[in-house]
C-alpha cells in the first residue's frame, strides 16, 4: 500500500452532502416515509460506514448518495448535494452521466449483480467506453492492473471469464474492481461481504480498502455487521427505522458509544451458553460413522464421524464448500452414503428417508438456512405450523388450532396476530420462527439447524439463538448446528466439529477447539472473525503477511 | 331516528328481510314451474321438486357465510326479483323448458351471492375485468337458457333460404332456412360447452402429468415427456382429422381427441412452472416429513402454480375453441343438424359476396368471448401476482 492517502477524513472538500433527507416507500398504495430527514456529510476521500439491522434505512440513504430511489421508492424532500450539483433536482440525463463513471455501485450479492451471460471484462469495459472515458483497448489493459491490485489470481486472463467461473469472493473482488473504472469520486458499498464466509470476506475487504485507499476514493459502507464496518470506515453513522441515532469517527463510537441502541449493537456477540457439567450419556442420540458420500461421481464426504447427544449443541464449522451441509443431507437420508452408516438413539437409519418410518423423521427436524424459501407462501402460519401436528400428532380441529397457538407463544409471536397471516405478511425473523414452531410441532429429539442465523441481521440472529437455546433448556432438544459463522459457534455450542473439504480435521468440546493449541485451518477461522478494533484487520494482515 | 331493529338471525348488517324476501319468491317460483309440469312429466317434476328444495337450503347454508354489505343486499335483491320478473313474462316458454329456467334461476342466484361475497374485489377490478365478467355471464346465461330464449327450435326450417333481417327473424335464415337468431344461441350452447368440456379435461390430463413428472421425476418424467413429445411432433390439425375420420365424428370422441392434443401443451408448462417450485425447500421440507406424493403436489406445488396455469387455461380456451371451429369448417367438427358456430360460418359463406355480414356474425361472438375470457384472466392473474410481493 504504498499511496495510502491521508487519513484524516477532514482533510478534503466536502463531496457529498444530504440535507433533511426524506424518502418514502409506497405499499398498498399509501406511501410512508421511511427515511426521516437525515443529514450527512461526506468529504473527498472519506470512507463513511452506514449501519443498522435490516429496515433501517441504510441502503436507501446509500442509492439516494447516486440521486436514485428503488422501486416504490420516492426521495420527498431534502437536498442531495454531490460536488455542487443537486441530483434531486438533475435531470435524468445528467444522472446518468454522473453515474457509472463518478459514483459507482457494488451490490450485496455479486452474482445476480453480473451479467451471467458475458464475461468479466467485457462487462468492465463497457462503463468507460461508454462514458467514453477510455478506448476499449485501453480499458482491458486497465482491467488487468485493478485486477492485480485486487490480489486476483491471474490478473491476465481471470477477466475473460464467465462470472460463473469464478468463487463468490473472487467476483465480489471484480465487481469491486468494475466500480473502479471509471476511477469516481464516490462509491457505495452494499453489503458487499455479507454474503461471504469468513476467510473469504477478509481477503475481500482487504482488497476493497486497500484499493479505496490507492485512488482516495469516498466511499459508503453499508453493512449491518460492526466489526467490520469498523475495519473500513473512517466514520459511523448509526441508523434505526430511518432515523439518525449517533454518528462519530470509528475509534470513538467503538471505544465510547453514547446511545443505548449503539450499546446494543456492539453488545450482540456476547451471548454466551452456560455449559453443562453433566457427563455425556451412552448411547449418543445421534452417531454417524464412518460416512463418505458423493454427488453423482464427484465424492464430497471422506470417512466422517460424529456423535449428538441428548440435550447438546454440535456445532459443524467450516467455510462453503467443505461439506458441512452435505453431511446434514446424509443424515436426514436426502442423499444415502456410499458408505459408513448413521445410527440414531442405538438403531441404524435407514440410508435413504423414503425407508424411515413416521417417528424416526418426526424425532429428526431440520431448520433451514433460507426462510423464505423453506415456508410455502401459498400457505397460513396456522396450516404451516399445524400441518406436523395433524401429519405426526393426529391433531384435529380446535385440538391443533390451540396447539399451534401454544407454539407461537412459545417463539414469541402473538398468536392472535399471527395465526392467519401468509409468509409474505412476515419479517425474515419472523419466518425464521415459524420455522421454528414447524420443526417444534413435530416434538423432535434432534433438529438440525442449517445456517439458520446467516439470512438474518444481527440483531434478529442474535434473538433466534437465544430463543433456540431457551427452548433447549425447557425441551431438552439436541441441535446440530451448522454455520461458517464462529461467533454463533460461540454462543451456542457444546462441543465443535470442524470440517474442511469434506473431511472432520478437528473435533472435540468447545473449550478444548476454542483454547490453543489449534489445529492450523481452525486457527485460520478464528483469527479471521472480525473483531470489534479498528487496527484488526492491519494487525491481522501483517501477521499473515509472509 | 329510529330504526327498525331487525332480528339477528342471519347476522347481517343490512336489513335481511327484502332478501329473505327474494329468495322465498324464487323458490315459490320455481314450485309452481314444476307443480305445473306433474300432468305431463310426473318425474322430471318430482325431481325437479327435489331439486328447488336443495337449492333453497344450499342458499339458506351458505346465507351466513357471506360479508353482507347494503350494497350487496341489493345486488342479490334487484338481481334475483329482475330475473324471476323476466322467467313470469315468457312464462309460457318457461315452463315449456323448465330446466333450463331452473338452471339459469340457479346460476344468476350463485352469481348474486358471488357478487355479495367479492363486494370488495369486484369494486376494486378494473373496467376490462367488469366487461370480461360480464360478457362470460351473458354467454354462460344465453347457453343454459337457449330453449327458451330462442324463438325457434333448433333444426327448424321456418322460412325460405337466405332471408334478409325481418321483425320475425331477427337475423334472417341461414342457407337451408333456418332462423340464424335461434342457431346462434344453440350454436353458443354446444360451441361453447363442447370447448369448455376440453379445456377442463386437458387441464386435467395434462395439468396432473406436469405435476406429477416434476414431483417424481425420475423414469416416469421421462416416460410421460416423451409420450407429450411424440404427440406433439404429429402437426395436431392434421393428426386430429386422421384420429376423427378413423373413429368417427361424435362429441364425445371430438372432446377426447382435442383434450389429449391440448394435454401435451398444458402438460410442458405444468412441468416447467412445477420443476421451478419443486426445488424449494419447503417441498423438501414436506418430503422429509414424510408426506405423500398428492399432498405435495395438491398443497405445496400446486397453489404455486396456479397463476400460470390459469392464464394458459383462459389461453387455451379459446385455442380449443378456435380449433373446433377450425374443424366444424372443414367438416369434422360438430356434425349438423347441430347448430355450431365454426360450420355457420361455413354454410352461410355465399352470403358475403353480397356484402351480408350476417355470416361474420357468430366469428364475432368467438371474437367478442375470447376477449373476455383474457380479460377475466389478466384480472385474476394480476390479483394472484399482487398476493406474492
Amino acid at each position: 500500500m504504498s499511496e495510502t492517502a491521508d487519513k484524516t477524513g477532514q482533510k478534503g472538500d466536502v463531496l457529498v452532502e444530504m440535507h433533511g433527507l426524506r424518502i418514502e416507500g409506497r405499499s398498498d398504495d399509501i406511501w410512508h416515509e421511511i427515511v426521516h430527514g437525515v443529514d450527512v456529510i461526506l468529504h473527498r476521500g472519506e470512507v463513511l460506514g452506514l449501519i443498522g439491522e435490516s429496515g433501517a434505512g441504510k441502503s436507501t440513504i446509500g442509492l439516494a448518495a447516486m440521486g436514485f430511489a428503488r422501486d416504490g421508492c420516492r426521495i420527498s424532500g431534502g437536498s442531495i448535494m454531490f460536488d455542487g450539483v443537486d441530483l434531486t433536482k438533475a435531470s435524468d440525463e445528467s444522472l446518468r452521466q454522473l453515474r457509472g463513471s463518478r459514483i459507482a455501485y457494488v451490490a450485496q450479492s455479486a452474482a445476480a449483480a453480473f451479467n451471467p451471460a458475458h464475461k468479466l471484462i467485457d462487462q468492465y469495459c463497457e462503463a468507460p467506453v461508454q462514458h467514453g472515458i477510455m478506448p476499449r483497448a485501453e480499458a482491458e489493459s486497465d482491467a488487468i492492473d485493478l485486477y492485480g491490485r485486487l490480489q486476483l489470481p491471474d490478473p491476465e486472463n481471470i477477466g475473460f471469464r464467465y462470472p460463473h467461473q469464478v468463487s463468490g469472493g473472487q467476483l465480489q473482488r471484480a465487481m469491486t474492481a468494475m466500480a473502479m473504472a471509471c476511477r469516481p469520486d464516490l462509491i457505495v458499498f452494499d453489503e458487499p461481504t455479507t454474503a461471504l464466509d469468513v476467510t473469504t470476506q477478509i481477503e475481500v475487504l482487504s482488497a476493497i480498502r486497500g484499493i479505496v485507499r490507492q485512488f482516495n476514493t469516498a466511499a459508503i459502507y453499508i453493512t449491518h455487521d460492526l466489526a467490520v464496518v469498523s475495519q473500513m470506515a473512517d466514520r459511523i453513522m448509526v441508523l434505526r427505522h430511518g432515523n439518525l441515532v449517533e454518528e462519530g469517527d470509528t475509534r470513538g463510537m467503538i471505544e465510547d458509544p453514547q446511545k443505548d441502541y449503539t450499546r446494543e449493537l456492539l453488545a450482540v456477540r456476547t451471548f454466551r451458553k452456560d455449559l453443562l457439567d453433566e457427563p455425556n450419556a451412552e448411547t449418543p442420540l445421534l452417531r454417524v460413522e464412518n460416512v463418505s458420500a458423493a454427488y453423482g461421481k464427484s465424492p464430497v464426504l471422506f470417512d466422517v464421524s460424529m456423535d449428538i447427544h441428548r440435550k447438546r449443541t454440535v456445532a459443524v464449522v467450516g467455510e462453503s464448500g467443505s461439506g458441512k451441509s452435505t453431511a446434514a443431507r446424509v443424515i436426514t437420508g436426502l442423499l444415502p452414503p456410499s458408505s459408513g452408516q448413521v445410527y440414531y438413539d442405538g438403531q441404524p437409519l435407514a440410508p435413504d428417508h423414503r425407508k424411515r418410518n413416521k417417528d424416526e423423521k418426526r424425532c429428526l427436524q431440520m431448520i433451514y438456512q433460507m426462510p423464505d424459501t423453506a415456508i410455502n407462501p401459498r400457505q397460513r402460519v396456522s396450516s404451516i405450523i399445524g400441518r406436523p401436528l395433524e401429519f405426526y400428532l393426529g391433531m384435529r380441529g380446535a385440538d391443533r388450532d390451540a396447539r399451534v397457538r401454544e407454539l407461537l407463544e412459545m417463539i414469541e409471536l402473538d398468536p392472535a396476530e399471527f395465526f392467519d397471516r401468509f409468509p409474505d405478511e412476515l419479517s425474515g425473523g419472523q419466518k425464521q420462527r415459524v420455522c421454528i414452531a414447524r420443526a417444534l410441532a413435530a416434538e423432535p429429539e434432534l433438529i438440525i439447524c442449517d445456517e439458520v442465523t446467516s439470512a438474518l441481521d444481527q440483531l434478529v440472529a442474535e434473538e433466534i439463538l437465544k430463543l433456540l437455546q431457551s427452548l433447549q433448556d425447557e425441551l431438552g432438544l439436541a441441535y446440530m448446528f451448522i454455520t461458517h459463522d464462529l461467533a454463533t459457534v460461540r454462543a451456542v455450542a457444546d462441543e465443535i466439529v470442524v470440517m474442511l473439504q469434506g473431511e472432520v480435521v478437528e473435533q472435540g468440546p468447545k473449550e478444548q477447539i476454542l483454547t490453543p493449541p489449534h489445529h492450523e485451518y481452525t486457527e485460520l477461522l478464528l483469527s479471521s472473525v472480525p473483531e470489534m478494533d479498528p487496527d484488526w484487520l492491519d494487525n491481522l494482515l501483517d501477521q499473515r503477511a509472509p | 331516528m329510529t330504526m327498525p331493529v331487525s332480528t339477528s338471525t342471519f347476522g347481517g348488517q343490512a336489513s335481511p328481510w327484502v332478501s329473505r324476501i327474494a329468495m322465498a319468491s324464487v323458490h315459490f317460483f320455481i314450485l309452481v314451474l314444476f307443480l305445473q309440469n306433474v300432468a305431463a312429466d310426473t318425474w322430471s317434476a318430482v325431481i325437479g321438486l327435489l331439486f328447488a328444495h336443495l337449492y333453497s337450503v344450499m342458499a339458506l347454508t351458505y346465507w351466513n357465510r357471506i360479508d353482507r354489505t347494503a350494497a350487496g343486499d341489493t345486488v342479490i335483491v334487484t338481481v334475483t326479483l329482475e330475473f324471476v320478473l323476466i322467467a313470469v313474462i315468457f312464462w309460457e316458454r318457461s315452463s315449456a323448458w323448465p330446466w333450463s329456467t331452473l338452471f339459469g334461476l340457479g346460476l344468476v342466484q350463485v352469481c348474486a351471492f358471488a357478487a355479495v361475497r367479492y363486494w370488495k374485489d369486484l369494486r376494486q377490478a378494473p373496467k376490462s375485468a367488469w366487461f370480461g365478467l360480464i360478457v362470460v355471464l351473458i354467454y354462460v346465461m344465453v347457453a343454459a337458457m337457449a330453449p327458451v330464449i330462442a324463438p325457434f327450435s333448433e333444426t327448424e326450417i321456418v322460412g325460405s333460404e337466405y332471408d334478409a333481417w325481418n321483425n320475425e327473424h331477427l337475423l334472417g335464415t341461414d342457407n337451408l332456412g333456418r332462423d340464424m337468431f335461434t342457431r346462434l344461441i344453440y350454436g353458443g350452447r354446444n360451441t361453447v360447452g363442447v370447448a369448455f368440456i376440453t379445456t377442463v379435461l386437458a387441464f386435467l390430463i395434462g395439468g396432473l402429468g406436469g405435476l406429477l413428472a416434476a414431483a417424481m421425476r425420475g423414469w416416469v418424467d421421462q416416460v410421460l415427456s416423451r409420450m407429450m413429445e411424440i404427440l406433439m411432433a404429429i402437426p395436431s390439425f392434421i393428426f386430429a382429422l386422421l384420429i376423427l375420420t378413423i373413429v368417427g365424428t361424435s362429441v364425445p370422441s371430438l372432446i377426447m381427441v382435442i383434450a389429449v392434443l391440448d394435454a401435451t401443451r398444458v402438460f410442458r408448462l405444468a412441468r416447467a412452472v412445477a420443476m421451478n417450485v419443486v426445488v424449494l425447500e419447503f417441498v423438501e421440507a414436506a418430503s422429509l416429513r414424510g408426506e405423500g406424493l398428492w399432498w405435495i403436489i395438491r398443497s405445496e406445488i400446486l397453489p404455486n402454480v396456479l397463476p400460470p396455469l390459469v392464464a394458459e387455461f383462459g389461453l387455451r380456451f379459446c385455442f380449443v375453441f378456435l380449433f373446433l371451429s377450425g374443424l366444424s369448417f372443414l367438416g369434422l367438427g360438430i356434425q349438423p343438424p347441430t347448430a355450431d358456430w365454426g360450420s355457420m360460418v361455413r354454410d352461410n359463406a355465399t352470403l358475403i359476396t353480397y356484402g351480408d355480414i350476417t355470416p361474420l356474425l357468430p366469428a364475432a361472438a368467438i371474437a367478442i368471448l375470447t376477449i373476455g375470457v383474457n380479460f377475466v384472466v389478466d384480472w385474476f392473474l394480476h390479483k394472484a401476482s399482487g398476493l406474492k410481493d
